[in-house]
């Protein structure tokens, strides 16, 4: 066990636990902050995915004690309000079906678009194809990025 | 407009304080509740005023309707009580949704499964919302002292023409709580509808984006303790002995212990499966101290013997199933289904003298199509809350088929069926594997073990390696022509492990002289159950791909030959089974071939059509291929559906997209195979799902508009795509794909 002061949306946060326990489970079970999904542990389905700085991530495989001082931030600090241009564009292409996997698709397409604003469909795609959907709404996602994108 | 007697579960329309008091806020936890924003809604009222089981009315007009159905992304919470509030002639805007607890009394078919949520609760919403209209409209009547017949209802307000009166829904909602439920009541022409048939966004929109808990994996309760479990690593194997001391000695771990999800003797229903009943538990404080915990373990498994127990299928008719001992591999299966195809089996409809027409025939082609098992791979692992007391059990999560498993539950725990409590959080996808609940049993037998609430937590290696998989399949179809290229007999033979994919009352039976469909299965130790579209899922894809070469045969256009066929069997059916409309089969496809621009020749792309019909609805779809850097490249799909009356038509759309991808994804790449009766694939480093840049580049989708009361979408749309995925592959490539996955684990389509 180890005590690991973290930047978590802003806010300081401290935990004590394992210093090789995953963020993943960090968020979810110590910071009880569950929108970040656990889907496969083995960082093949990004639903887990968050922001280390401005960097989209796989919390199921950065431990905590590689975070440092970096900031993180997960879907509930993407925005205030749930406000973001990502988040508005999945609710206006009413993307979600079961939506468990929606919160790692979100965090990685709002990382993509802010470091390539002007991406094409092969682009987004490629960024995109480390997140399953089993839904398959794979086809509003892409949708959903390119209003994003404005 | 239609006139209906209430009834039908007249239970669910009489005032009751089991489901929410007067002035109760229940269900305005995270689990249940659906809060607009704020500048969509009124204020909140101060009070609730029950009007029947599915709906409350605030003093202020909001409206609180109960969504009693599972949601497992089929958007039932958002379309449930759409029609609810249509007939209560309310403003949506100032709806909220909660998805409502097991109820028995209140709520029939609490289950998400064979795409019949909104078929079957079709009458009873209907009803629901209808009757409640009535009593607002009588209690207006008697406040104005004017015949009710002449109250009329707009969007959440009662007027009085004549005499110019008017009033909001929630000032009259004290007083209808207290009318008395009509016998019966008028509902609207779907001429009429305001609600229905308009685009409505997901009810949950709003917290799945801004990642607010919703699902059971984020159920938490203080004091509760994270359970895993470890099972046999391969089928056929069973627990020998346990070395936990490593285990128990790690941090955070409080217990570790074996269970049997079920007792011996116990008389299982048909969603109670439990390949491996003995379990190693590991409990503790968090996932991350329990998950290294379960590694810690030294377990010996040994040979599990034959078993034979007993099962009570869907309707409650028990039936002897024999679980063979063994270690299986996909090799011998592949092996044996191949030897199985080549053998007469049980014949399970005969047209006509199909034997002869073979015998006679000019030419005959026969084809072998297979699938291999498939993991359901819902993104959400398998998880229940559980807080078992000496008197009562309270569980909390995600399961499709909460009635059955309240009534397992309580067999195990010796708990009377009112002790058990069952919550439904929203779920991380169904496609049928959480129809089998022994996780809920599993979770509720090791909370009255541990004595406290506890969250079971499957890991993906677990859930993939334990699960309820789709069979694998094989099926043999030949086809005899006459010298001029007539077709004058059909015959299928079906089967699988552990079943058959035949449903031979389908089309095109009914189309045909001279049909002949048999049947044969072969007994398996590997756990199997419904996936989206059961035994459709396979058979539509093979038996679509089949009618291709056909018509190729007989030299006709894939659609013009179909539709003859479905002429004839509309004109002049053979047999009196058949289990189609096929009128509506033929409007599907008539609407497809418009739409697609089905005949136009487009230089570079590649066509393939197919046409299904099951789970009550009827979809075709033409699927189109280029070919770029010599792959091929799914660039477009057009679909036509006919489900009746479209509920919320942008989640059908949703659906409907979803049920092609998904489709295309498991036909292209998906295999769960076994050795020694270990499962080879447990996550998705080699279980392949279909993935973004895979995914079709655009689907548009059309639905056959009518008054048909409405079907499903969550499975129908899903079927007819790999026929039309395999038909257009051969118009690219020259090769006709007949084994599944089309495409090995690492190949990929561009």
């Amino acid at each position: 066990m180890a005590t690991f002061n973290l930047n978590i949306n802003g806010k300081k946060q401290q935990v004590d636990v394992d210093p090789a326990t995953p963020m993943l489970w960090v968020l979810r079970d110590h910071l009880n902050l569950v929108g970040t999904k656990y889907g496969c542990g083995i960082a093949q389905c990004g639903a887990c995915t968050i922001h280390l700085g401005d960097v989209a991530m796989r919390s199921c495989q950065l431990t905590v004690s590689q975070v440092g001082n970096q900031p993180v931030t997960t879907i509930e600090g993407l925005s205030e309000t749930g406000d973001h241009p990502v988040q508005k564009a999945w609710l206006e292409h009413d993307v979600a079906q079961c939506g468990y996997c929606q919160a790692g698709q979100i965090m990685n397409a709002a990382a993509f678009l802010k470091a390539n604003p002007n991406a094409s469909d092969e682009e987004i795609e490629a960024a995109m194809n480390g997140n399953i959907c089993r839904c398959g709404t794979y086809t509003r996602i892409k949708a959903a990025i390119k209003t994003a994108a404005g | 407009m239609t006139v209906i007697k209430t009834s039908y579960n007249r239970r669910s329309f009489l005032r009751t304080t089991a489901l929410a008091g007067g002035g109760m806020m229940l269900g305005f936890s995270w689990l249940a509740s659906c809060q607009p924003t704020a500048e969509e809604i009124l204020a909140m009222p101060k009070e609730w005023f029950n009007i029947n089981g599915f709906l409350k009315i605030g003093e202020n007009g909001v409206v609180t309707i109960m969504s009693p159905n599972p949601e497992i992304g089929q958007n039932v919470k958002t379309s449930m009580p759409m029609i609810v509030a249509e007939e209560l002639d309310t403003d949506w805007k100032n709806v909220i949704v909660e998805q409502a607890p097991l109820n028995t009394d209140l709520f029939v078919r609490q289950l998400a499964g064979g795409s019949q949520s909104i078929r079957q609760g079709w009458q009873a919403l209907r009803m629901a919302g209808a009757t409640a209209r009535q009593m607002l409209k009588e209690a207006a009547a008697q406040a104005w002292q004017v015949p009710v017949a002449e109250v009329t209802t707009e969007a959440g307000v009662l007027h009085h023409k004549n005499s110019g009166k008017s009033a909001g829904y929630g000032e009259m909602a004290s007083a209808a709580a207290k009318i008395p439920v009509p016998e019966e009541v008028t509902l609207k022409a779907v001429k009429d509808f305001k609600i229905i048939g308009t685009s409505k966004l997901n009810v949950d929109g709003k917290k799945i984006v801004t990642g607010q808990p919703l699902f059971g994996l984020d159920y938490k309760r203080e004091g509760m303790l994270i359970a895993m479990i470890t099972h046999a690593p391969a089928f056929g194997m069973k627990l020998k002995s346990v070395d936990d001391s490593a285990a128990k000695a790690m941090p955070g771990i409080k217990d570790v212990f074996v269970i049997n999800s079920y007792n011996e003797d116990y008389g299982r229903q048909w969603c109670d499966t439990d390949a491996f009943n003995e379990l190693v538990v590991v409990a503790g404080n968090t996932t991350w101290e329990v998950m290294n915990a379960k590694k810690a373990l030294k377990i010996e498994w040994e040979a599990a013997p034959e078993q034979n127990i007993s099962v009570a299928g869907f309707t409650g008719e028990s039936k002897a199933v024999k679980i063979p001992a063994g270690l299986e591999n996909t090799s011998d299966h592949v092996a044996k289904m191949a030897e199985m195809g080549a053998k007469l089996a049980k014949v399970v409809r005969r047209d006509g003298d199909p034997e002869t027409a073979f015998k006679n025939a000019a030419q005959v082609i026969e084809r072998n199509y297979t699938a291999p098992f498939l993991a359901h791979s819902t993104m959400e692992p398998m998880n229940f809350f559980a807080h078992v007391t000496a008197d009562k059990a309270e569980l909390v999560g995600p399961i499709q088929t909460p009635e059955f498993m309240e009534k397992s539950v309580a067999a195990r725990l010796g708990l009377p069926l009112e002790k058990i409590d069952i919550q439904m959080t929203r779920q991380g996808g169904g496609f049928g594997r959480r129809l089998y609940g022994h996780f809920v049993v599993e979770a509720a037998v090791i909370s009255q073990k541990m004595n406290a609430p506890i969250k079971l937590v499957y890991t993906r290696e677990d859930d993939m390696t334990f699960g309820n998989y789709r069979p694998a399949y094989h099926v043999t179809y030949r086809a005899a022509f006459d010298a001029n290229k007539n077709l004058t007999a059909f015959h299928v033979r079906s089967g699988g492990i552990p079943e058959s994919s035949l449903a031979a009352n389908r089309f095109p039976a009914g189309a045909l002289d001279n049909y002949l469909a048999e049947d044969w299965a072969l007994e398996s130790n590997i756990s199997v159950g419904a996936f989206r579209a059961p035994r459709s899922n396979f058979i539509a894809g093979a038996e679509q791909s089949f009618l291709d070469e056909v018509a190729e045969v007989m030299g006709k256009d894939p659609i013009a030959f179909r539709l003859e066929l479905l002429d004839r069997a509309a004109k002049k059916p053979v047999g009196t089974e058949n289990d189609y409309e096929a009128a509506r089969y033929a409007g599907v496809l008539e609407l497809v071939r418009e739409k697609s621009g089905w005949g136009k020749d487009q230089p570079g792309v590649h066509r393939g059509v197919s046409a299904y019909f099951c789970h009550n609805s009827y979809v075709a779809q033409v699927l189109d291929i280029v070919v770029e850097d010599g792959k091929p490249v799914v660039q477009k799909v057009h679909c036509a559906v006919d489900c009746g009356i479209v509920i919320n038509p942008i989640a059908a759309i949703n659906l409907s997209e979803g049920g092609i991808v998904d489709g295309i994804g498991h036909a292209m790449y998906s295999a769960m195979t076994f050795k020694a009766g270990v499962p080879e694939q447990s996550n998705f480093d080699k279980y392949r799902l279909i993935r973004h840049s895979e995914a079709p580049k655009a689907i548009e989708v059309h639905f056959v508009k009518n008054e048909i009361d409405p079907t499903g979408l969550g499975e129908p749309v899903n079927p007819p795509i790999i026929g039309a995925l395999a038909n257009a592959i051969y118009k690219a490539t020259g090769k006709r794909v007949y084994d599944q996955p089309f495409l090995g684990g690492t190949q990929v389509l561009g």
